[in-house]
Protein backbone atom coordinates (compact mmCIF):
# COMPACT_ATOMS: atom_id res chain seq x y z
CA UNK A 1 0.00 0.00 0.00
CA UNK A 2 1.16 3.30 -0.23
CA UNK A 3 0.39 6.76 1.86
CA UNK A 4 -0.79 9.50 -0.11
CA UNK A 5 -3.01 12.89 0.51
CA UNK A 6 -6.54 13.42 -0.68
CA UNK A 7 -6.16 16.52 -2.91
CA UNK A 8 -9.57 16.20 -5.14
CA UNK A 9 -12.02 14.37 -6.05
CA UNK A 10 -13.68 13.06 -9.67
CA UNK A 11 -17.42 13.39 -10.73
CA UNK A 12 -18.46 11.11 -13.62
CA UNK A 13 -22.18 10.84 -14.87
CA UNK A 14 -21.38 8.30 -17.28
CA UNK A 15 -19.74 5.31 -16.23
CA UNK A 16 -19.67 1.28 -15.70
CA UNK A 17 -22.72 0.67 -14.03
CA UNK A 18 -20.72 -1.22 -11.57
CA UNK A 19 -19.86 2.09 -10.26
CA UNK A 20 -22.55 4.15 -9.35
CA UNK A 21 -22.59 5.48 -5.87
CA UNK A 22 -18.83 5.06 -6.05
CA UNK A 23 -17.07 8.16 -4.47
CA UNK A 24 -13.58 9.11 -6.57
CA UNK A 25 -10.86 10.82 -5.28
CA UNK A 26 -7.32 12.27 -6.14
CA UNK A 27 -4.76 11.09 -4.60
CA UNK A 28 -1.23 12.62 -4.12
CA UNK A 29 1.22 9.73 -3.47
CA UNK A 30 3.49 11.10 -0.05
CA UNK A 31 6.71 9.41 1.35
CA UNK A 32 6.10 8.61 5.24
CA UNK A 33 7.26 12.08 6.20
CA UNK A 34 4.30 13.93 4.32
CA UNK A 35 6.40 14.95 1.73
CA UNK A 36 4.61 15.08 -2.07
CA UNK A 37 5.93 12.41 -4.12
CA UNK A 38 5.01 12.41 -8.37
CA UNK A 39 2.10 11.11 -9.41
CA UNK A 40 -1.48 10.69 -8.71
CA UNK A 41 -4.20 7.89 -8.54
CA UNK A 42 -7.91 8.30 -8.97
CA UNK A 43 -8.72 6.11 -6.04
CA UNK A 44 -12.47 4.54 -4.68
CA UNK A 45 -12.97 5.82 -1.05
CA UNK A 46 -14.56 2.81 1.12
CA UNK A 47 -13.97 4.76 4.58
CA UNK A 48 -15.36 8.05 3.65
CA UNK A 49 -12.36 10.41 3.51
CA UNK A 50 -12.38 13.57 3.24
CA UNK A 51 -9.53 16.28 1.37
CA UNK A 52 -6.74 16.46 3.37
CA UNK A 53 -6.64 13.36 4.98
CA UNK A 54 -3.99 10.84 5.02
CA UNK A 55 -4.95 8.10 3.54
CA UNK A 56 -3.58 4.25 3.05
CA UNK A 57 -4.01 3.25 -0.64
CA UNK A 58 -4.29 0.07 -1.84
CA UNK A 59 -3.55 -0.80 -6.01
CA UNK A 60 -4.35 -3.61 -7.95
CA UNK A 61 -6.70 -6.81 -7.48
CA UNK A 62 -6.22 -6.19 -4.17
CA UNK A 63 -7.98 -3.02 -4.31
CA UNK A 64 -11.17 -5.39 -5.28
CA UNK A 65 -11.05 -6.79 -2.00
CA UNK A 66 -11.71 -3.84 0.40
CA UNK A 67 -15.44 -4.02 1.38
CA UNK A 68 -18.07 -3.54 -1.73
CA UNK A 69 -15.66 -3.98 -4.55
CA UNK A 70 -16.02 -7.17 -5.39
CA UNK A 71 -16.31 -7.82 -9.19
CA UNK A 72 -15.76 -4.04 -9.58
CA UNK A 73 -13.41 -2.13 -12.23
CA UNK A 74 -11.30 -0.94 -9.92
CA UNK A 75 -7.75 -0.86 -9.61
CA UNK A 76 -7.17 1.58 -6.42
CA UNK A 77 -9.02 2.24 -3.41
CA UNK A 78 -8.67 4.22 -0.15
CA UNK A 79 -8.74 1.22 2.68
CA UNK A 80 -7.72 3.71 5.68
CA UNK A 81 -7.52 6.87 6.91
CA UNK A 82 -4.00 7.24 8.28
CA UNK A 83 -3.99 8.99 12.25
CA UNK A 84 -0.02 8.33 12.96
CA UNK A 85 2.76 7.42 11.15
CA UNK A 86 6.11 6.61 12.81
CA UNK A 87 9.18 6.69 10.92
CA UNK A 88 12.51 5.69 12.93
CA UNK A 89 14.65 8.22 13.38
CA UNK A 90 11.77 10.83 12.78
CA UNK B 1 9.60 -11.71 -3.46
CA UNK B 2 11.62 -8.80 -2.03
CA UNK B 3 13.71 -7.70 0.67
CA UNK B 4 13.01 -4.58 2.81
CA UNK B 5 14.05 -2.85 6.31
CA UNK B 6 11.41 -2.26 8.56
CA UNK B 7 11.23 1.57 9.42
CA UNK B 8 8.26 3.05 10.75
CA UNK B 9 4.82 2.07 11.87
CA UNK B 10 1.54 2.96 10.78
CA UNK B 11 -1.49 3.89 12.63
CA UNK B 12 -5.21 4.06 11.24
CA UNK B 13 -8.43 3.97 13.22
CA UNK B 14 -10.75 4.34 10.69
CA UNK B 15 -10.12 2.10 7.79
CA UNK B 16 -11.49 -1.27 5.93
CA UNK B 17 -13.11 -4.04 8.52
CA UNK B 18 -10.92 -7.11 6.93
CA UNK B 19 -7.48 -4.82 7.80
CA UNK B 20 -8.62 -4.70 12.09
CA UNK B 21 -6.26 -6.45 13.76
CA UNK B 22 -3.54 -6.15 11.17
CA UNK B 23 -0.03 -4.79 11.98
CA UNK B 24 0.77 -2.41 9.42
CA UNK B 25 4.48 -1.11 9.18
CA UNK B 26 6.72 1.07 7.00
CA UNK B 27 9.33 -0.82 4.80
CA UNK B 28 11.82 0.45 2.28
CA UNK B 29 12.68 -1.51 0.10
CA UNK B 30 16.46 -2.78 -0.13
CA UNK B 31 19.47 -4.05 -2.78
CA UNK B 32 21.10 -7.12 -2.59
CA UNK B 33 24.00 -4.94 -0.88
CA UNK B 34 21.47 -3.99 1.98
CA UNK B 35 21.22 -0.12 0.53
CA UNK B 36 17.72 1.55 0.00
CA UNK B 37 16.51 1.31 -3.61
CA UNK B 38 13.21 3.04 -4.33
CA UNK B 39 10.30 4.37 -2.42
CA UNK B 40 9.06 3.57 0.87
CA UNK B 41 5.67 1.82 0.93
CA UNK B 42 3.13 0.38 3.58
CA UNK B 43 2.98 -3.37 4.22
CA UNK B 44 0.76 -5.42 6.02
CA UNK B 45 2.62 -8.06 8.60
CA UNK B 46 1.98 -11.31 8.89
CA UNK B 47 5.02 -12.95 10.80
CA UNK B 48 5.52 -10.73 13.87
CA UNK B 49 8.38 -8.50 12.34
CA UNK B 50 9.76 -5.63 14.74
CA UNK B 51 11.63 -2.03 13.79
CA UNK B 52 14.52 -2.03 11.86
CA UNK B 53 14.51 -5.54 11.00
CA UNK B 54 15.22 -7.02 7.38
CA UNK B 55 12.25 -9.05 5.56
CA UNK B 56 11.22 -9.99 2.97
CA UNK B 57 7.98 -9.26 1.38
CA UNK B 58 5.46 -10.35 -1.35
CA UNK B 59 3.46 -7.68 -3.37
CA UNK B 60 0.47 -8.17 -5.80
CA UNK B 61 -2.72 -10.18 -5.45
CA UNK B 62 -0.82 -12.55 -3.23
CA UNK B 63 -0.11 -10.04 -0.39
CA UNK B 64 -3.39 -11.11 1.33
CA UNK B 65 -2.96 -14.82 0.49
CA UNK B 66 -1.12 -15.16 4.03
CA UNK B 67 -4.39 -14.15 5.33
CA UNK B 68 -6.99 -16.47 4.10
CA UNK B 69 -9.70 -17.45 4.37
CA UNK B 70 -10.15 -13.66 5.75
CA UNK B 71 -10.23 -11.26 2.92
CA UNK B 72 -7.75 -8.53 4.08
CA UNK B 73 -7.14 -5.68 1.25
CA UNK B 74 -3.43 -5.29 0.94
CA UNK B 75 -0.96 -5.26 -2.19
CA UNK B 76 2.45 -5.66 0.33
CA UNK B 77 2.65 -7.82 3.23
CA UNK B 78 5.63 -8.84 5.10
CA UNK B 79 6.40 -12.81 4.69
CA UNK B 80 9.18 -13.55 6.10
CA UNK B 81 11.95 -11.97 8.78
CA UNK B 82 15.81 -12.59 7.09
CA UNK B 83 18.22 -14.09 9.15
CA UNK B 84 20.93 -13.39 6.47
CA UNK B 85 21.67 -13.25 2.82
CA UNK B 86 24.62 -13.67 1.01
CA UNK B 87 24.86 -12.26 -2.65
CA UNK B 88 28.36 -12.90 -4.17
CA UNK B 89 30.02 -9.65 -5.63
CA UNK B 90 30.21 -9.15 -9.07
Amino acid sequence: MILGRVVGTVVSTRKDEKLTGAKLLVVQPIDPHGKDEPGYVVAVDTVDAGEHDRVLVVSGSSARMASGLQDRPVDAAIIGVVDTVEVKGS
Amino acid sequence: MRLARVVGTVVATRKDEGLFGTKLLVIQPLDTRHRPTGRPLVAVDSVGAGASEEVFWVRGREASHPFLPDQVPCDAAIVGIVDHWNVAEP
